[in-house]
C-alpha cells in the first residue's frame, strides 16, 4: 500500500489537534504529512493569549508535546504561507515551494480579527490582538503610551482590554452593544459585568458607534462617535470579532457561505471531498464557531475519516463558555437570553456581593434551557450538564442558583445521575464514560485521570467534576475512598498535621496514644517527625525525636548504598568564598572523601563512615558551613544565576535574593524535599521553572512561579504572581509554602499536591495572592517562628556529647565496620563492589 | 596459610555489649560479639532483641539503623537502604519468604544487655 499524502495548511491549536488524533491512528508508513504554517512558531494556546503579557513565555503557551514533529515525521513548513491550491493537479504552493502534492487537502487556517472600515482605521498605532507576534507590537508600543483603548466588548475585547491593563495601560473598552459580551449576557449580567470590571480600573463605554480615527490634541488619537462624543488614547486594539480565513478556498473555487466560511459537511469535508475544513475557518449549517472545543471535535472526526472511520458525525457543537475575566467569573450556557418560545426565568441578584444569576426553564417547568452566571459561576458544570442531557429539573430549582446557608442540603447534581455519554471534559472532548472506564481501569488518583484521558488538562474548568466523579467511582468499587496514613493512624497528613498543631502535641507518643494505635513504622515515624518539625521546630536528634527519624535524618548524612554517608554543607545560593573552598577540598582530602558537585550549585562529600561524620563537622562548623539538610524532607537548595551584579543582562540581583530565601528558610521540614530556584532574568539560568518555588526578575519586579519539578515527570511550574516586590514576594511564598505543608500528603512534592489540590493553581492563587481563606496572616506567623527558632542541628550534635554517642559503628568497640572497602577510579575512592572485596579478602588471608 | 579459628557452634558464650539506657527506646546500636556484627534493638517497655546486622538486600551491615516498629502486631525493623521489613523475633522478612535474619539470644541482666554467640 502506497503512502497517502496529506497537506494541512494552519498550525493553530485545531490544526495541531488534527495532527496529534491523525498520527494517532495512522504511522507514518501509511501517511506522508506536511504542514504549512505562516506564523513563526509551532501550535500554541490562544485562549491563554493574555497570559503572554502576565509573564508566561511562548514556551509556556506552547501545545507541541515535546520532539513531536520529528517523532511522527511530519515535515512542517513555519513562516511559509500557502499561497494558491490546484485542485485539478491536486498541489498547494507556498511562498517558498511550488506544487506540494497532496492525495487530502485540510485547511485549519483559522481566523482573522474583523477591523471595522471606518476612516482612520489603519493608522499607525491601531492593532489587531490575535497572534504572539501581535501582542508584541502591542507590547513596544505599551511602552511608549499612557491611554490604551480596545473596540469591542465581548470575550475577546475583554481579553485584550485585560492585556492592556496587565501593561500598565490607563485602559478604555469602546462596545457598540448596549451592553458588554451582547452575545452571551443579558442587560442585568452585562451590566453586573461592567460594575465589576469598571471597579477593577477598567472604563467601559457602550452603546458608542466610533465614526472616525483623526488625530488627537493631546494623544495621536481622537475617536469620534456616532452620539457626538469623543476619547483620546495613544493606542487603539481592534477586538471586534472573527472573519473567518477563506481567501484560500475562495480563490480555488471551493464553495464559500455567503458572510465567509469555508463551508463543510457533518465529515468535514468542503465541496470538494479530497479537501477538509476544520476549526474556525469552517462553515457548518451557516453557523461558524469561534471557541476550541468544536474546533477540537472537527479536528477529531476529519481524522477519523482520512482514516476511514465514519462513525463521527458532526452535527453542531454547544456554544456555552466559562471564564475569568479579570478575576470576574463569567458563565452562559444554552438558551442563555431566553429565546424560546414560553420560556421562564429564575433569578437571583445580590448587588453588594456582585451576583447574578438567571436561570432559563421551559414553559412547563420542567427541563433547563440555559443560565447566566456572573460573579459566581460554581454551578456552571452541574447546570451545563443538566441542560445538555435534559436531565429534569428538580422540585425547587431556585435552590440551585441560591446561596447554601450552613445546615443546609447541599445543592448541585449528583454526578451518578450523569448518563455515561455525558461530556465532561470538553476541551478534550472526554465523557463521563470514559473517566469511568480509566477508574476501572485502575486511576485512583486526579493526576493519573488526566494523564490516562486528558480530562481536566486542557482549561481545567471540569477538574471538580472529575474529582467527584472519581470518588463516586471508587466508592461504587468497594474501593473506601480513604488516605490514612498506615496502619497506626486512622488519618490522612493533612489530618494529622492539624490535630498535632490544634491539640499541642509535641511528640510522637502523645500523638499514637491520643489518635493511633501499635508501635508505628517506617511510615508513620518520620511522617510524624517532620510534621512535628514542621509545627514546632525542636531539634531531631533530641532523644524522644531520634528514633523516629530515617537513618539520614537520624545521622544527619545521606547513607549511601555501601551503608556510608554523603556530606553536604549548604552554600546559600551557590555562592562560595574561595577560601570555603580550600576548606571543603582539604576535609575531603583529609578523610579521602569522594567529592562531586552537586545539581543544586553544592559540594557533596562522599564515603564518610559514621564515626567520622562528627570529625568532619567539627571542622566544617569551625569553617563557618552549617548543615545543607539534604539528608531531609526539607528545603534544599536556592540554585541562582550571577544575576545583575556581574551580568550583562540581568535585571535583578538573583544572587542576593536566593541567599537571602536559603537563608530565610533553610531546614523548613515539609512533606517531600523542596527545592527553589531565582533567575536574574527572563533568560532563566537558574531554570526557577523546574523547581517548588521559581522566581524570575523582571524589569517590574518578581514573577513567582510553583510547583514546578524535574525528576521522573517533569513539570513547568505555574505562574502566580507577577512585578511583586521583595516583601509580596518573601510573604507569597511564606503563605505557599505554609499552605503547602499544612495540606500536603506524605511525600507528595508540590507538583504532584497541584494537580491533586481541587481548584488547580486559581484556588492557590487565592489563598495566597488573595487570601481567600482569610489564613494569611496564621500561615506567614507560622513561618516567621520556624525562620526565629532555625538551629544548625549539626552544631548542636558535636556540642551535645548524648547525641555524639549515637556517631559510632560499635557500641562496645572503637573498630570501624570492616565490610567498608573502596577500591581507586579516575584519581578517587569509590565503594568496592562484592567481588573486588571478595579478592581483598583472599589476599588478605592468602 | 594461616590457620583460621574453627567455630565450634556448641560453644556460644553469653557477652556483655552495653547497658540498656545505651539503647535508645525503640531504636538499636551494632554490636561486636565474637567477631560477628549483631544488631541489638530495645522496644518500649524494655524488650530487647537481636538480629544479624547484615543487610541481605544492600549487603551493607546496617540493620541497627533501621526504624523499628510493628506491622498487623508483629514486631519489625525496616532496612534503612531499601525498606524491607524484617521480624524482631524471627528475622524473616515479611516482603520476601526466601530471606531471613539470623537471630541471637539476648537477655538483660541486671541493666547490662548480653547477647549469646
Amino acid at each position: 500500500m502506497s503512502t497517502q499524502k496529506i497537506v494541512v495548511i494552519g498550525n493553530g491549536m485545531v490544526g495541531q489537534r488534527f495532527l496529534e488524533q491523525l498520527t494517532g491512528r495512522m504511522g507514518s508508513d501509511q501517511v506522508e504529512i506536511t504542514v504549512f504554517c505562516e506564523e513563526p512558531r509551532a501550535a500554541y494556546d490562544r485562549v491563554q493569549l493574555t497570559s503572554f503579557f502576565a509573564g508566561k513565555s511562548a514556551i509556556d503557551l506552547s501545545v507541541v508535546p515535546d520532539r513531536f514533529f520529528e517523532e511522527k515525521a511530519i515535515t512542517l513548513r513555519l513562516n511559509d504561507p500557502v499561497i494558491a491550491i490546484d485542485r485539478e493537479k491536486k498541489t498547494v504552493s507556498s511562498a517558498r515551494y511550488r506544487d506540494v502534492p497532496y492525495d487530502k487537502l485540510v485547511l485549519a487556517t483559522g481566523s482573522y480579527p474583523f477591523v471595522p472600515p471606518i476612516p482612520g482605521h489603519n493608522r499607525r498605532g491601531c492593532y489587531v490582538y490575535r497572534s504572539i507576534e501581535d501582542l508584541e507590537v502591542i507590547r513596544a508600543a505599551a511602552k511608549k503610551s499612557r491611554i490604551g483603548t480596545v473596540i469591542g466588548g465581548g470575550l475577546l475585547g475583554l481579553e485584550a482590554a485585560k492585556a492592556l491593563k496587565d501593561l500598565g495601560l490607563d485602559t478604555h473598552v469602546v462596545e457598540f452593544a448596549p451592553r458588554l459580551m451582547a452575545v452571551q449576557l443579558d442587560e442585568a449580567g452585562g451590566k453586573l459585568l461592567q460594575r465589576k470590571i469598571e471597579a477593577l480600573g477598567v472604563t467601559v463605554h457602550t452603546s458608542k458607534s466610533t465614526k472616525e480615527i483623526v488625530d488627537g490634541e493631546k494623544h495621536p488619537h481622537r475617536m469620534v462617535f456616532a452620539d457626538g462624543g469623543a476619547l483620546e488614547t495613544d493606542l487603539i486594539v481592534y477586538s471586534a470579532g472573527i472573519r473567518p480565513h477563506d481567501a484560500l478556498a475562495r480563490a480555488a473555487k471551493i464553495t464559500v457561505g455567503e458572510r465567509g466560511g469555508i463551508g463543510i459537511d457533518e465529515y468535514c469535508r468542503t465541496s470538494d471531498p479530497d479537501i477538509y475544513a476544520i476549526g474556525e475557518c469552517a462553515l457548518w449549517n451557516g453557523r461558524i464557531f469561534g471557541l476550541v472545543a468544536p474546533g477540537y471535535q472537527m479536528a477529531e472526526i476529519a481524522a477519523r475519516h482520512v482514516a476511514g472511520d465514519e462513525s463521527l458525525r458532526f452535527d453542531g457543537a454547544d456554544m456555552s463558555t466559562k471564564l475569568k475575566l479579570m478575576g470576574v467569573d463569567v458563565a452562559s450556557l444554552g438558551d442563555a437570553m431566553g429565546k424560546t418560545p414560553g420560556a421562564l426565568d429564575y433569578l437571583y441578584t445580590n448587588p453588594v456581593q456582585g451576583i447574578y444569576k438567571k436561570l432559563v426553564v421551559s414553559g412547563d417547568g420542567k427541563q433547563l434551557l440555559g443560565a447566566i452566571l456572573v460573579g459566581d459561576a460554581a454551578e456552571y458544570n452541574g447546570l451545563l450538564q443538566m441542560a445538555l442531557n435534559a436531565i429534569p429539573l428538580p422540585e425547587h430549582p431556585e435552590d440551585m442558583i441560591l446561596p447554601v446557608r450552613e445546615g443546609g442540603a447541599a445543592k448541585g447534581l449528583g454526578v451518578d445521575m450523569l448518563p455515561a455519554n455525558a461530556l465532561i471534559c470538553s476541551c478534550n472532548s472526554v465523557s463521563k464514560g470514559a473517566i469511568c472506564d480509566a477508574v476501572t481501569a485502575g486511576c485512583t488518583t486526579v493526576g493519573a485521570l488526566k494523564t490516562a484521558t486528558k480530562a481536566g488538562s486542557t482549561c481545567g474548568g471540569c477538574s471538580p467534576m472529575v474529582k467527584q466523579i472519581l470518588d463516586a467511582e471508587l466508592r461504587k468499587q468497594g474501593v473506601e475512598v480513604k488516605n490514612h496514613l498506615c496502619e497506626h493512624f486512622p488519618w490522612s497528613r493533612q489530618e494529622l498535621f492539624h490535630l498535632v498543631r490544634v491539640g499541642g502535641l509535641k511528640t510522637f507518643g502523645d500523638l499514637l496514644a491520643k489518635h493511633g494505635s501499635g508501635h508505628g513504622c517506617d511510615i508513620c515515624k518520620p511522617a510524624v517527625a517532620s510534621i512535628l518539625a514542621s509545627c514546632w521546630n525542636e531539634y531531631v536528634l533530641k532523644p524522644k525525636h531520634a528514633p523516629l527519624q530515617d537513618t539520614n535524618d537520624r545521622f544527619l548524612a545521606n547513607m549511601q548504598k555501601d551503608g556510608t554517608y554523603s556530606i553536604v554543607p549548604r552554600v546559600p545560593g551557590g555562592e562560595i568564598t574561595p577560601e570555603k573552598l580550600i576548606v571543603l577540598g582539604a576535609v575531603a582530602k583529609k578523610y579521602r572523601l569522594y567529592t562531586k558537585i552537586t545539581g543544586g550549585q553544592r559540594i557533596d562529600l562522599f564515603g564518610a563512615r559514621v564515626e567520622q561524620l562528627p570529625l568532619i563537622w567539627r571542622e566544617l562548623v569551625d569553617a563557618g558551613f552549617e548543615s545543607g539538610h539534604a539528608y531531609g524532607k526539607a528545603l534544599r537548595t536556592v540554585k541562582s544565576c550571577v544575576g545583575s551584579t556581574w551580568c550583562r543582562y540581568g535585571v535583578q540581583d538573583s544572587v542576593g535574593m536566593a541567599i537571602q530565601l536559603e537563608n530565610r528558610y533553610r531546614g523548613l521540614r515539609s512533606p517531600h524535599k523542596l527545592k527553589m530556584g531565582v533567575s536574574g532574568c527572563t533568560r532563566e539560568c537558574a531554570e526557577a521553572q523546574g523547581k517548588d518555588v521559581g522566581i524570575i526578575a523582571t524589569e517590574k519586579g518578581w514573577n513567582l512561579y510553583v510547583c514546578g519539578n524535574g525528576g521522573i515527570k517533569p513539570r513547568h511550574a505555574d505562574l502566580l504572581a507577577t512585578g511583586i516586590d521583595d516583601a509580596t514576594l518573601v510573604k507569597y511564598i511564606d503563605r505557599f509554602l505554609m499552605f503547602y505543608i499544612r495540606t500536603g500528603d506524605r511525600l507528595q512534592r508540590t507538583s504532584t499536591w497541584l494537580d491533586n489540590l481541587e481548584g488547580g493553581i486559581d484556588y492557590v492563587k487565592q489563598v495566597v495572592c488573595e487570601d481567600s481563606l482569610g489564613i494569611g496572616a496564621e500561615l506567614e506567623a507560622d513561618m516567621q517562628k520556624l525562620v526565629d527558632t532555625y538551629e544548625c542541628e549539626w552544631k548542636n550534635a558535636i556540642n551535645d556529647p548524648e547525641s555524639l554517642k549515637r556517631f559510632r559503628h560499635f557500641v562496645n568497640s572503637d573498630a570501624p565496620d570492616p565490610n567498608i572497602v573502596f577500591v581507586a577510579e579516575r584519581g578517587q575512592i569509590r565503594p568496592a563492589r562484592e567481588d573486588e572485596k571478595e579478592t581483598e579478602k583472599e589476599e588478605a588471608t592468602a | 596459610m594461616t590457620a583460621r579459628p574453627n567455630i565450634d557452634m556448641s560453644l556460644k558464650q553469653w557477652t556483655a555489649v552495653c547497658a540498656l539506657d545505651d539503647i535508645m527506646p525503640d531504636s538499636g546500636v551494632c554490636a561486636l560479639v565474637g567477631g560477628r556484627q549483631v544488631a541489638v534493638f530495645r522496644v518500649s517497655g524494655d524488650q530487647v532483641y537481636a538480629l544479624a546486622n547484615h543487610d541481605p538486600f544492600s549487603k551493607a551491615n546496617v540493620m541497627s539503623r533501621g526504624i523499628v516498629g510493628d506491622l498487623k502486631g508483629e514486631r519489625v525493623v525496616a532496612s534503612p537502604v531499601y525498606k524491607q521489613h524484617f521480624s524482631l523475633a524471627t528475622g524473616q522478612c515479611l516482603e520476601d519468604s526466601t530471606v531471613k535474619l539470623e537471630t541471637f539470644a539476648v537477655r538483660v541482666n541486671n541493666n547490662i544487655i548480653e547477647v549469646e554467640a
